[in-house]
């Protein structure tokens, strides 16, 4: 992440400088600044934050307020450390949690993959309209965000379920005469997901797509290769990075995603974030809970860090 | 117990640790978190003129919101409203002051029978009082039961629910079951014969074998989408809890969609629970605390809630104030008969707990 945030501070303070003083006057301080925001921010909300649940994951729990015992000791100002790995060893010891963890994988992955399917198209159609039109579509795009998501959640209810929309004007129409069972199914899931998460693999597609040089496919055309080569060879690997960061980010809060399981699905198979919730609610043992939801960033964060680093995804990004 | 709109909510109320609305308290402030939909529209309104105070009113959808605040402390709250076994175990944690009595003088208007059935919850009720009580029994679709089982339908028995033979005709129509371990896997074991109350392993892995049997014919375990499900014909049998069945009776009554719907507990027996108005020990305003609970308890204001909730209350005085409809449904008013075999919640061990939660996860996801 840290390269293009570089990218744009250069930017915006060579931008300054073209407007005149600042530029001797901010310096190295405006860049400062504008990192340090964001690193403060991330400090304050992310590190903290994981730092205490990681803390909570070593205790025990215990009737009182909270709910849990602490993992240190203070004689005087020295802690001393009485918490334990035990909660890390007792998620291994039983199957429920791994289960979860790759039942979660593979519901956010497939959503992942058909939110592609559908966005790539949509973007590349926005990217390449007139720039008037534009700018409606992506409003199209992002306006049903702005509303709340369990709103929209509760709207696709009132069309899948028994009674709803979808099924009574199929019946209606003679297409079927029983209704269709859509409501608490995998497909209710996953159309979910892909319809709540769309406009975060749309937007950044967009932006890459729209940067891309329409000369390449015109050249491309030229050397005569077929509109299917040129898409393959060309515009489907000059997308990569949108492709890359559009995953990422609906893949990612899919995989804890709670909401949508359990308001759409038929709870037959674990979900990681009803795991996680069942141990913080119903076990009302928040040290397991705060171990799963470590377990699980561990288990997300390890193999991006790792793919970040391959030199291959180096080279795309 | 219910009145739970989304479970999603939850979810997201549990994570909004929102600012304590104590910390603009001043002196004639009261702080109240209860249940969604689960007061009478002017309860509060006619408590501020008559005190003269100001009420903040917040509300939950589920005992689980409610505790993670009280575990995690400083609510700022003066009242809440937890569910009986929930708040047993509040208690043992320190979470609530003691009531004083001595400023509770319409504590004699309650029924004496169910202030102890409560009591079982936290002795001598020296914390709580009850607030409103129900069961835990079954909802269904008259009309969609009568075509496939016939008119002799063994409606009130859980016979609907955990005989095979009968809930496999159900399965087209939808059968929904409360995600509520600790209420489903007890009304198994009693349906078996043994103690609903029992900690056995053995016991409740009896429970959790019914349960799993009839699992191919349940289409969801959810503890509030059932409400708005029956009313709208989607489903047509919920094992719910008693208020939440009639709220979806007056949902379809009022959308005139000609969905009949009727709670029974059945004969062999269901899950009594309480809702108990408490003080958190560290209350902004317990004196204000005080003087609500003594209001609530005034038998007008309860039969006021009582005729807006349709939840049974345990204010013997209120109740010639009590529409006669609710108080002659035996739904809501079980009779003697039925009463007798009501049996209270047990309250789980940490082990038994994620035992209880362990077999859970196994019937619902059927591995």
């Amino acid at each position: 992440m840290s390269e293009p945030v570089e990218g744009i501070t250069d930017v915006t303070v060579s931008d300054m400088a073209g407007a005149k003083p600042r530029r001797r006057l901010g310096g190295g301080w405006g860049k400062r600044l504008v990192i340090g925001v964001p690193f403060l921010w991330l400090l304050l909300f992310f590190l903290i934050p994981f730092g205490i649940v990681f803390l909570v994951s070593l205790g025990s729990p215990q009737f009182s307020v909270p709910p849990y015992s602490a993992a240190f000791e203070f004689d005087g100002w020295w802690p001393r450390f009485v918490g334990s790995l035990g909660n890390y060893v007792f998620l291994t010891e039983d199957d429920l949690y791994w289960r979860a963890y790759l039942g979660s994988v593979k519901i956010a992955a497939g959503a992942t993959f058909l939110c592609l399917l559908v966005a790539w198209p949509m973007a590349w159609m926005i990217a390449r309209a007139e720039p008037a039109r534009r700018n409606l579509l992506l409003m199209l795009v992002i306006l049903p965000f702005w509303t709340s998501s369990l709103l929209r959640i509760y709207a696709l209810m009132g069309m899948l379920r028994q009674g709803g929309i979808i099924n009574s004007v199929l019946i209606w129409a003679g297409v079927i005469d029983q209704p269709i069972q859509m409501m608490q199914t995998d497909f209710a899931v996953y159309l979910t997901i892909v319809f709540t998460y769309l406009p975060l693999m749309v937007l950044p597609l967009y932006s890459t797509l729209e940067k891309l040089d329409g000369a390449l496919l015109e050249a491309s055309a030229d050397l005569g290769a077929s509109k299917f080569a040129t898409f393959c060879t060309v515009t489907l690997p000059l997308s990569a990075p949108g492709i890359v960061a559009g995953c990422l980010l609906v893949f990612i809060p899919a995989v804890g995603e709670f909401v949508i399981p359990d308001l759409m699905g038929a709870q037959d198979s674990p979900m990681i974030g009803n795991v996680l919730w069942g141990e913080f609610t119903r076990n009302r043992d928040w040290p397991v809970a705060s171990a799963v939801a470590i377990a699980m960033l561990a288990l997300l964060v390890i193999p991006f860090m790792l793919l970040r680093s391959s030199p291959a995804l180096r080279e795309e990004a | 117990m219910l009145k739970t709109k989304l479970t999603a909510t939850t979810a997201l109320a549990a994570l909004a640790l929102t600012v304590p609305a104590a910390l603009m308290a001043q002196d004639r402030v009261l702080n109240i978190y209860n249940w969604s939909d689960y007061i009478a529209e002017d309860t509060i309104a006619k408590f501020e003129e008559e005190f003269d105070v100001t009420v903040n009113y917040d509300v939950y959808d589920g005992n689980e919101v409610l505790e993670a605040r009280l575990f995690a402390g400083n609510t700022g709250f003066d009242i809440v409203v937890p569910t009986s076994d929930f708040l047993r175990r509040q208690v043992l944690a320190g979470i609530y002051q003691p009531l004083d009595y001595s400023k509770l003088p319409n504590a004699e208007n309650m029924d004496p029978d169910l202030m102890a059935a409560a009591a079982v919850y936290d002795a001598d009720n020296a914390h709580s009082v009850i607030y409103m009580w129900g069961t835990t029994g079954i909802g269904y679709n008259t009309a969609m039961i009568e075509e496939r089982l016939g008119a002799d339908a063994p409606t009130d028995s859980w016979d609907m629910v955990f005989d095979p033979e009968v809930i496999s005709q159900l399965a087209d129509c939808g059968v929904t079951m409360l995600d509520a371990p600790t209420e489903m896997l007890p009304a198994a074991m009693n349906y078996l014969g043994l103690d609903p109350r029992s900690t056995d392993t053995d016991d409740l892995e009896a429970g959790a074998e019914l349960l799993a049997s009839i699992r191919p014919y349940v289409r969801y375990f959810h503890s509030s989408q059932y409400i708005s499900d029956l009313a709208n014909g989607d489903v047509c049998l919920s094992v719910g809890w008693s208020g939440d069945v009639f709220q979806a009776l007056y949902r379809a009554e009022e959308a005139e969609n000609g969905v009949e719907i009727a709670y029974v507990i059945p004969s062999e027996g269901a899950l009594q629970w309480f809702d108990m108005m408490a003080i958190p020990a560290d209350a902004p305003n317990p004196d204000l605390a005080h003087e609500f609970i003594n209001f609530v308890m005034r038998p007008d204001i309860t039969a006021d809630i009582t005729n807006y909730v349709w939840y049974a209350n345990g204010n013997a005085a209120s109740l010639e104030l009590v529409d006669p409809e609710i108080t002659g449904d035996p739904g809501i008013f079980p009779t003697e008969a039925a009463k007798d075999r009501l049996w209270a919640s047990e309250v789980y061990d940490a082990r038994t707990d994620r035992t209880i939660n362990r077999l859970w996860t196994t019937v619902k996801t059927g591995e």
